[in-house]
């Protein structure tokens, strides 16, 4: 048997947890590979978004491998913060928010637009999007375990 | 919970795999993509190679015999560390080879103090000190150019303990010549593909991995040719 029983052995399907997950792992190597492969410099918002998303791809796996039925507990309030400092850096980035308040001095600047692939989509947005996505499918699969508990 | 488990190990495994073979091909065809420019500027310019621009300008500052068989093009900021641990090493191998191999310096100023600094190397250099001003600027660098608090108000009192002519230096520190100088180096590396420094390039052929040990290979290489 497992160190870590299961906090329940429900029967409630994990096929949105596994969304979240794929995208999270996903976002993670694509990230890595603008920074790593294409030497891609990340501005410091980059940086924060990073720090919130890299674990996601760990936890989240963790979390279904246990069943752990607290998985969207510490999942989501890093997916959460993610998409705080995604939505200020899409502002920042498409000039809703004047660049002089960007807290970016050194390095590359948060709103450089670095790729910019059929015209529309860019790093940050895509960023955006998967913290929207893994926060969905989060929230999806909280809702199908409490119902299938209930 | 097994079957979680191979699950998620197996995904996991396919995208960094994937991941992994997304590396090497973009790599290849950036490797692919470069050597066509490297060939097409040869072949728009025959002389082009190590001796005319954009690897060397008429006012490089370079050591070593001109009719030297290996070039070192280094392109460097007097503000970066790694240029400052690699310069004992370059100035070694530079006497183990000595007559056979010159060095040209360039600028790749990547730090808020790069071009006064590059401008005080100028400057030192038009009184025929400027590699002493280098050793210096790189000697002194954790307290001129500390990255938490910089301080290039020292860099005259460098050119002072060198004996220079203080005068003529604050004359050309910072003139536009000078800014001129250290732009037309820039763009230069810019358009060789140089990101980072120091950035070195082996009778035209960019080294690959920083380091004393390749760098020598490479200069051997070169001379074996």
């Amino acid at each position: 048997m497992s160190l870590h029983a299961p906090a329940t052995e429900d029967a409630g399907s994990y096929a949105f947890a596994y969304a979240a997950w794929v995208i999270a792992l996903l976002s993670t190597l694509g990230s890595l590979f603008f920074g790593e492969v294409m030497k891609l410099p990340p501005c410091t918002l980059c940086w924060y978004q990073r720090i919130c998303l890299f674990p996601l791809s760990v936890l989240i796996a963790i979390g279904i491998v246990l069943r752990d039925r607290n998985l969207p507990v510490y999942t989501l309030p890093l997916a959460v913060g993610g998409l705080g400092i995604s939505v200020y850096h899409n502002l920042l980035y498409y000039g809703v928010i004047p660049e002089t308040l960007s807290p970016c001095t050194q390095g590359v600047s948060c709103s450089t637009r670095q790729i910019e692939w059929f015209g529309f989509i860019t790093i940050p947005a895509m960023a955006l999007l998967a913290f929207l996505g893994i926060i969905v499918s989060l929230v999806a699969h909280r809702n199908r375990q409490k119902r299938s508990l209930a | 919970m097994k079957k979680d488990l191979y699950r998620v190990a197996g995904i996991a495994a396919v995208a960094i795999v994937a991941l992994a073979l997304g590396a090497a091909a973009y790599m290849r065809s950036q490797k692919a993509e470069r050597a066509q420019q490297v060939a097409q500027q040869a072949a728009q310019n025959p002389k082009a190679k190590a001796d005319g621009p954009p690897f060397i300008r008429p006012h490089s500052h370079s050591h070593g015999p001109m009719d030297a068989k290996v070039t070192v093009v280094e392109f460097l900021d007097p503000e970066c560390e790694s240029c400052r641990a690699m310069y004992p090493l370059v100035k070694h191998l530079l006497g183990q080879y000595e007559g056979k191999v010159r060095l040209v310096i360039r600028y790749m100023p990547l730090h808020p103090n790069s071009l006064m600094a590059a401008s005080a190397l100028e400057a030192a250099g038009a009184q025929g000190r400027y590699w002493e001003m280098l050793e210096s600027l790189f000697t002194n660098q954790p307290q001129w150019g500390s990255h938490h608090a910089p301080k290039p108000e020292l860099i005259p009192d460098y050119a002072q303990q060198l004996g220079l002519d203080m005068g003529a230096f604050r004359s050309l520190l910072n003139s536009a010549a000078h800014k001129t100088i250290v732009e037309t180096d820039r763009t230069d590396g810019q358009s060789l593909g140089v990101t980072g420094t120091p950035t070195f390039f082996v009778n035209g052929r960019q080294l690959e991995r920083l380091g004393y040990e390749s760098l020598k290979a490479l200069i051997d290489e070169e001379l074996a040719k």
